[in-house]
C-alpha cells in the first residue's frame, strides 16, 4: 500500500485521464446522440432509417469490439494511424455511447405530448426550430435520470481503454497490483472509491438539474 | 381608436367582398383514416372577415376539417388554397404558410417549459425575426387584450384552463394571422371559464378576424357566426346563416342533432 500512497500523484493523473475520456466522450455523445435522435423522429425517411441502423448496429456490438475496430482494424486499412490514443479512445467511446444517448432521448421525445409539437408547427416553426425550442428542451427534462445512467456507464466503460495503451485508472491499478500482490484488496478498494467519487459527481449534477428544472415549469 | 380600426376593417371587408376573393378555399377534399372516410368531397369557401362555425356530432370530421386547413392533417385528394396559394407539401414553405394561420387547440398546448410571455414571443422571434424587445412589447399588448398581462412571468401550469386558452389565442394573434382556426376551444373548460374565452373570441370576430370555429357552443354560433356549417359522417350536410339554421334546419340529420342538444 505504501507504493500507492507514495505514488499518489500517479493515481490522480490516471483518474484525470479517466475523467478526460469520460468528459470529452460524454459531451460528444450528447451532441451526436441528440442529432441521431432528431434524425430518428425527423421527416426525412432516409435519415430516419440511417439513424435506426446506426443505433441497432452499434448498440448490439460489445464495446471491446468497437475498441478493436478503432485501435486495430481501422488503422490496418490505413486510417486513424497517426491519431493520438486519447482521441481514438474518445472516438470508440463516443461511437458506442451516442447510440444509448439517442435511445434515452427518443424516449424523452416520445414523452412530450404531441400537442406541443403541433402547436409549434402551427405558429410556423420549422422542424429544426421545433426540436431545439420546444421538443428537445422538454425531452431533456424528462430523461435526466436515464441519461445520467448512460453517462455513468460511459465513465465505467472508459476502463476498457486500459487494454489499449491508455494509462487511465484501471490500467494504473493493474500496474500497482502487479508490483504489490499482497495489497491487492486495498488497491482495488482505493481505485473503486475513485470511480465512485467520479460517478457520484455525475449523479449530483443530474440531481441538481432535475431540481432546477422541476421548479421551472 | 378601436372604433376607427373597426371601421377600416369594415371597409376592408366590403372591398374584399366586392372583389369576391375568398381567403380559404377547399375543393373536393377527401381523407381516409384507414377504412373510415372522414372527409368526403368537402367544398368550402371562406371569405375575408367571415366567421364560420362548424358544428356536428362527434366523429363527423369537423376537427379533421379544421386541422386540414393548416395541414396538421394531410388530405388524400382535392385542394386547399389559402389566399390563392395551394398548401405546400412540406418544409419551409409549409412553415411559412402555417405562420399565416393561427390555431387554437382544445387542449391549449401552451409550451410547458416556457413562461406565458415566452409562449407568445417565440413565434415572432423565431419565425418573423422580430427583436426580443419589440416582441415582448407586442406580446404584453396582446396579453393585456386577453386579460392575462399580470401573469406574464408565470408558467402555463400555474394558470387556469380559461386563462391558458386566452394565452393560446394571444400566441396565435402574435403572428398576425390571416385566419384563425379554433378546434373546440372551450370543450376542455369548466362552464364558468367558457365565457371568458368566448368573450375574447366574440371580440375578435367583431374586429373582423376571419375565423373557422369548431365548437359545441351554440350561443357563440348564434351571436358571432356569419355562417354555420353542419357536418355529419364526414360530409357537409347543411350550411346556412345561424338564424336560418337554428330556427329552420332543412336536413333530417340537422333536425335530429339540434333536437338532441337543445333539449337540455
Amino acid at each position: 500500500m505504501d507504493d500507492v500512497t507514495s505514488n499518489f500523484d500517479l493515481v490522480l493523473s490516471a483518474f484525470w485521464l479517466t475523467i478526460q475520456l469520460a468528459l470529452i466522450s460524454g459531451l460528444a455523445s450528447l451532441v451526436l446522440g441528440t442529432l441521431l435522435a432528431a434524425m430518428r423522429v425527423g421527416p426525412v425517411a432516409v435519415l430516419r432509417r440511417a439513424a435506426g441502423v446506426y443505433v441497432n448496429v452499434v448498440r448490439n456490438t460489445p464495446l471491446l469490439i468497437v475498441f478493436l475496430f478503432v485501435f486495430i482494424a481501422i488503422p490496418n486499412v490505413g486510417y486513424l494511424t497517426d491519431t493520438p490514443f486519447l482521441l481514438k479512445g474518445v472516438i470508440a467511446l463516443t461511437f458506442y455511447t451516442s447510440a444509448f444517448v439517442c435511445e434515452a432521448l427518443r424516449a424523452g421525445i416520445n414523452s412530450v405530448p404531441l400537442g406541443q409539437a403541433e402547436a409549434a408547427r402551427a405558429i410556423g416553426l420549422t422542424f429544426g426550430q421545433n426540436m431545439t425550442n420546444v421538443v428537445l428542451p422538454q425531452a431533456f427534462r424528462a430523461v435526466v435520470p436515464p441519461l445520467a445512467s448512460v453517462l455513468i456507464a460511459l465513465t465505467k466503460n472508459t476502463s476498457v481503454a486500459a487494454a489499449f495503451g491508455l494509462l487511465e485508472a484501471t490500467a494504473r491499478m493493474r500496474g500497482f497490483t502487479n508490483n504489490n500482490a499482497d495489497d491487492r484488496l486495498l488497491i482495488f478498494a482505493t481505485f473503486a472509491l475513485g470511480y465512485i467519487i467520479v460517478v457520484e459527481l455525475i449523479s449530483l449534477g443530474a440531481f441538481g438539474l432535475e431540481r432546477r428544472w422541476k421548479a421551472a415549469r | 381608436m378601436a372604433r376607427v380600426r373597426r371601421m377600416t376593417v369594415q371597409q376592408d371587408r366590403e372591398i374584399n367582398a366586392a372583389t369576391g376573393q375568398p381567403l380559404v378555399v377547399l375543393e373536393k377534399v377527401n381523407k381516409h383514416f384507414g377504412a373510415l372516410h372522414v372527409l368526403q368531397d368537402i367544398d368550402l369557401s371562406i371569405k375575408r372577415g367571415e366567421v364560420v362555425v362548424v358544428i356536428g356530432p362527434s366523429g363527423s370530421g369537423k376537427s379533421t376539417l379544421c386541422r386540414a386547413i393548416n395541414r396538421l392533417e394531410t388530405i388524400d385528394d382535392g385542394s386547399i388554397t389559402l389566399d390563392g396559394q395551394p398548401l405546400p407539401a412540406e418544409g419551409k414553405a409549409l412553415a411559412n404558410l402555417r405562420a399565416e394561420v393561427g390555431m387554437v387547440f382544445q387542449s391549449f398546448n401552451l409550451f410547458a417549459h416556457k413562461t406565458i410571455l415566452e409562449n407568445v414571443t417565440l413565434g415572432p422571434i423565431k419565425v418573423r425575426g422580430v427583436k426580443k424587445a419589440d416582441a415582448d412589447k407586442r406580446a404584453m399588448e396582446l396579453l393585456e387584450r386577453v386579460g392575462i398581462a399580470h401573469q406574464a412571468q408565470k408558467y402555463p401550469a400555474q394558470l387556469s384552463g380559461g386563462q391558458q386558452q386566452r394565452v393560446a389565442i394571444a400566441r396565435a394573434l402574435a403572428m398576425d394571422p390571416k385566419v384563425m382556426l379554433f378546434d373546440e376551444p372551450t370543450s376542455a373548460l369548466d362552464p364558468e371559464m367558457i365565457k371568458e374565452v368566448l368573450d375574447v373570441m366574440v371580440e375578435l370576430a367583431e374586429q373582423g378576424m376571419t375565423m373557422v370555429v369548431v365548437t359545441h357552443e351554440m350561443g357563440f354560433a348564434r351571436t358571432a357566426a356569419h355562417r354555420v356549417v353542419f357536418m355529419a359522417d364526414g360530409a357537409i350536410a347543411e350550411e346556412n346563416t345561424p338564424h336560418e339554421f337554428f330556427t329552420n334546419p332543412r336536413t333530417a340529420r340537422a333536425q335530429d342533432f339540434l333536437g338532441k342538444i337543445l333539449k337540455h
